[in-house]
């Protein structure tokens, strides 16, 4: 009695994280499976009628936006990496007893809410605003220059956003490492850069696997940056499916996008797990 | 109560657009619990043809007194401290709960939605929406109330003529109004130097990149349409294309900046637009903050919008709803409210008790309710009225996804 307690216990101890999965995400995702084959509009009603078709549409009338976010999400995520790996290695290498405060300094913005912080910069970035206002009156910019309203203000904004989630786990991975190793590295006669290459960097890949992963799915997904940020020509496939659903209440379409985003994002990040060596994607996130 | 810029009743009431004040907040418990209430194997069609009067009458039937009401309305719509509702009170001894939980047509349908169809009560017995898209889908979808007239005498009483029996909700079937407001242009007086009047400004390309249209379907139609010198409300299939391909034009051409929702009057007050569609309360309180904005219905004309309340299928306190309603059309009251959200009145009678009301004032209380009095965007003219155009409201599901597939290929490629 007292083994069967026993195996049964880790699994009794999972329950309630197996009823959340199930409740929040299997129940849900299969609703949404379903409701992407349907045809028919509010009005008449939803019909399950397994119409594959709906993806072909979906992709052909937004194959642009989708497109386009994939490459706003990625652009985003290779300018994160560039900030985030040399904050986070000086952090961990160079920031002594100040590290807590460091971290906090990073997190700060994140007591502000995420729109909030997105209009901010709508706020910076004015035409004639706070920064652009007097480089245009000394004459530094042409009158018509403007960063709002373009892909760069987009990118930028998606950076900005979700930069600490790219700094965060690197930091981990480079706090983790055993600073005994890169003393044997130099024992060893390796160079700086050799030490950093040979042995730094591939301790840290599974912290920049993490991070790459925690920016690039939700900055490619997201719509409030080109919504608040963003032009004529800088809707993201966020803003579509949000559309989509709440304003055209066009169920089967919305979800349609949202899988395919979803099995573009997963075919994406398991090629780049493929790419970075990591075997097991899972092994290397959970590092 | 000193500067009138300052004055709180002259500023709260101004601050929101009720139209469409889109928010970027993704309702995701709204929307996973859309999800699942979807489920499988498709979705019933529930359209429903208006109530006849019998059956109206029998809803009514043996329907009695609560001594409770919810009302669910948008956020600076009622006096911070709900006088209004607290006379409602005294007077007839029924509880109110007052909620501030719609800022968009769109999303507070997309949320409701599923709720209605699968017959659950939304926990609201009053809820005001603009007599827009989602308006005459609840309609159609059978989600309202038909409404009791003979417990309406002080709408009957004291509406406007132009309030009752509107296009939008013939003989007032499901709907009484509860405020109104214009779309017009808005623009920054510090860079457009000659006055605005055609909305041919808005295509002009002087003002190349400066330009802010909407990012809402209807609105942005309802200019093009205007701007084409069609009427909304009678345009055709053939108008819309037409229209669409003006505004497709004017996006191509480079004229417009943006497509804005609520954040145009910040783009245009700061100068990121010159000049933008904009609604009429935001720029009145811009002015009074001391912004450089003006507004203006254009000679073509500009639109009228009325948000409305009603009572959702599955209230639990229809009477008491009614009640309130009514009530909210006591002159007396209608001005309090008028007092404080400064938009356009279905009342007529309250502009008379206003400026009685100023009459006893002084100084600058009484310039400032005076300015509300003397102002088109509060009080418009008959001249100001014929500029007005309703909404267009296509309401066939296929009409429907035609014309939003249009307008959103503008705003949305």
């Amino acid at each position: 009695m007292r083994r069967v307690r026993t195996a049964a216990a880790p699994y009794l101890l999972a329950l309630p994280a197996w009823i959340w999965f199930g409740v929040f995400f299997v129940v849900p995702i299969a609703a949404m499976a379903s409701v992407s084959l349907t045809t028919g509009n509010l009005l008449e009603g939803f019909q399950q009628t397994f119409s594959f078709s709906n993806y072909a549409d979906a992709i052909g009338q937004y194959h642009t936006q989708m497109i386009r976010s994939l490459v706003y999400g990625g652009v985003a995520t290779v300018i994160m990496l560039l900030l985030a790996y040399p904050m986070a290695y000086w952090i961990a290498f160079k920031g002594g007893r100040r590290k807590s405060m460091y971290l906090f300094l990073l997190l700060l913005p994140f007591f502000v809410s995420f729109v909030l912080r997105t209009i901010s910069w709508g706020f910076l970035l004015a035409d004639d605003g706070i920064l652009f206002g007097p480089l245009k009156s000394a004459g530094l910019l042409p009158a018509d220059f403007h960063v709002l309203a373009t892909e760069f203000a987009v990118i930028g904004g998606l950076v900005y956003n979700f930069l600490p989630f790219m700094v965060l786990p690197i930091y981990v991975a480079l706090e983790r490492v055993d600073p005994r190793v890169i003393e044997a590295a130099y024992d060893l006669y390796a160079s700086r850069w050799a030490a950093f290459r040979r042995v730094v960097l591939p301790l840290s890949l599974p912290g920049v696997f993490a991070g790459v992963l925690m920016t690039f799915v939700p900055a490619t997904a997201d719509p409030v940056n080109a919504r608040v940020l963003g032009g004529t020509g800088n809707t993201m496939i966020g803003n579509i499916i949000q559309t989509e659903y709440l304003t055209n209440n066009d169920y089967p379409t919305a979800s349609a996008l949202s899988f395919t985003l979803m099995a573009v994002l997963l075919v994406g990040i398991f090629v780049y797990a493929r790419s970075l060596g990591t075997e097991n994607v899972l092994e290397a996130a959970a590092r | 109560m000193h500067d009138p810029r300052t004055s709180p009743a002259f500023l709260r009431g101004m601050t929101q657009s009720r139209s469409v004040n889109r928010r970027d907040v993704f309702r995701l418990a709204g929307l996973s619990a859309a999800g699942l209430a979807l489920s499988a194997c498709g979705v019933q069609g529930q359209q429903k043809a208006a109530p006849k009067p019998s059956e109206v009458a029998d809803f009514w039937a043996g329907k009695q007194k609560n001594g409770k009401v919810v009302f669910a309305n948008w956020p600076e719509y009622m006096p911070e401290g709900r006088e209004p509702l607290k006379k409602f009170q005294q007077e007839t001894g029924i509880a109110f709960e007052y909620l501030e939980v719609i800022d968009e047509n769109a999303s507070f349908f997309g949320k409701s939605e599923p709720q209605l169809r699968a017959g659950q009560p939304l926990g609201y017995d009053i809820i005001v929406m603009t007599n827009g898209t989602q308006f005459a889908k609840m309609q159609a979808l059978g989600y309202l109330v038909g409404l009791d007239h003979k417990q309406l005498p002080n709408f009957a009483a004291n509406a406007a003529p132009k309030y009752k029996s509107p296009a939008y909700d013939p003989n007032n079937t499901y709907s009484i109004p509860y405020t109104s407001g214009m779309t017009g242009i808005a623009y920054n007086t510090k860079y457009v130097k000659d006055p605005i009047k055609s909305i041919q400004a808005l295509f002009d390309p002087k003002y190349k990149g400066k330009v802010g249209m909407m990012a809402d379907s209807q609105e942005i139609a309802n200019f093009g349409l205007l701007a084409l010198g069609v009427a909304p409300e009678q345009a055709t299939k053939a108008d819309w294309q037409k229209a669409a391909d003006l505004l497709n034009k004017q996006r191509e051409d480079g004229i417009v900046r943006k497509y804005y929702d609520q954040d145009y009057i910040d783009a245009v007050s700061k100068g990121d637009v010159w000049l933008t569609m904009g609604w009429s309360g935001d720029v009145f309180q811009r002015q009074l903050a001391g912004e450089p904005v003006a507004f203006v219905v254009p000679e073509e004309g500009g639109t009228i919008w009325t948000d409305n309340m009603m009572i959702p299928k599955g209230a639990a306190n229809p009477v008491d709803a009614l009640m309130l309603m009514d009530y909210l059309y006591k002159p007396e009251i209608a001005a309090e409210l008028t007092e404080y959200i400064q938009f356009v009145t279905p009342v007529p009678a309250v502009k008379e008790l206003l400026s009685t009301k100023a009459a006893g004032l002084s100084g600058e209380d009484k310039e400032a309710l005076e300015a509300m009095i003397e102002s088109p965007l509060i009080f418009p003219s008959e001249a100001d009225y014929a500029k007005l155009h309703g909404y267009i409201s296509p309401v066939q599901a296929a009409d429907q996804q035609a014309f939003e597939s249009l307008f959103q290929a503008v705003t949305q490629g």
